[in-house]
C-alpha cells in the first residue's frame, strides 16, 4: 500500500495516524504540506528515520521546491516528480490518502 | 492502467485541487487512462463556470475544462454536494426552479454511485483533498 500525507507534522496528526497503522513495507509520500515532514533537522525528524527502518519514504519534489526546503531533505527519503507518484500509484496495489 | 480520481476540496483554498490537477496530467502524459474524475464535498466547486481568478493566475476550473476536452474526460460533480453549494447543470437549474445554471464545460452532475463506480472500474482510485 501506498499512503499520502499532505499535512505538516507540526499542524496535523495526518503522519503520525498513517505511521500508527502503515503496515511493514508499505511505501509514505509526503506531499503539499505534508513535505515538511521530510526535512532534516526537525522536531519530526526522528520518528520518520524511525519509520524509515519499516518503510520507503518519498517526498514529491515540486512540493519541496514550492516551500524553498529542497535542500534540507533528510538523508534516506527519495524525491519524485508527479510522474515519480503516478509510477508509485500503479507500483502499489491499493492508495490511501491521510488528509 | 485505469485510474479514478476523486477531490473534495474547492479551487484556491489549499491546494488539493492543483495537485489532482497535476497528478491527472502526469496519469495521461505517462500513457494511462483516467476513468473519471469525481469532485465530492467542497471540490464541487470546482464546476462553476462563473469564477473569474486573476488574469495573472491559474484558471482553475477552466484548466479542468480544458483537459477534459483535450482527452475526453469524464468528471463528474457530486449531485448532493453540488445541491447544498450552489452548483447547478440546466437540468437540476429546471428541476429545482432555478433561474439559471452555472456548470462549466467539461463538468456534469451525478450521483455518489458513480464514485462507487469509479472505484470499481478502475485501478486505482486516488484521493486529494483537505
Amino acid at each position: 500500500m501506498l499512503h499520502t500525507v499532505n499535512k505538516s507534522p507540526f499542524q496535523a496528526n495526518a503522519l503520525l495516524s498513517c505511521l500508527r497503522v502503515a503496515k511493514k513495507g508499505s511505501a509514505i509520500l509526503l506531499i503539499e504540506d505534508g513535505v515538511y515532514g521530510a526535512l532534516d533537522g526537525t522536531k519530526a525528524t526522528p520518528t520518520v528515520q524511525e519509520a524509515m527502518k519499516n518503510h520507503k519514504v518519498y517526498a514529491l519534489a515540486p512540493d519541496l521546491e514550492a516551500r524553498g526546503v529542497q535542500d534540507k531533505v533528510l538523508k534516506g527519503v527519495e524525491t519524485v516528480d508527479y510522474g515519480g507518484f503516478v509510477d508509485l500509484v500503479a507500483e502499489y496495489d491499493t492508495v490511501q490518502a491521510w488528509l | 492502467m485505469k485510474f479514478s480520481i476523486m477531490i473534495s476540496e474547492g479551487p484556491y483554498t489549499h491546494q488539493a485541487s492543483d495537485s489532482a490537477y497535476l497528478f491527472t496530467k502526469a496519469v495521461l502524459e505517462k500513457g494511462h487512462e483516467i476513468f473519471r474524475v469525481f469532485f465530492y464535498h467542497d471540490g464541487v466547486n470546482n464546476g462553476t463556470r462563473l469564477t473569474t481568478p486573476p488574469q495573472d493566475d491559474r484558471n482553475i476550473v477552466k484548466r479542468w475544462s480544458e483537459l477534459a476536452e483535450a482527452h475526453k474526460l469524464d468528471m463528474v460533480v457530486c449531485v448532493a454536494a453540488a445541491q447544498r453549494r450552489g452548483i447547478v447543470d440546466p437540468e437540476e437549474a429546471k428541476r429545482n426552479s432555478k433561474d439559471t445554471d452555472n456548470i462549466a464545460p467539461g463538468f456534469h452532475i451525478s450521483g455518489l454511485g458513480q464514485l462507487i463506480e469509479a472505484g470499481i472500474q478502475a485501478d486505482r482510485l486516488v484521493v486529494f483533498g483537505d
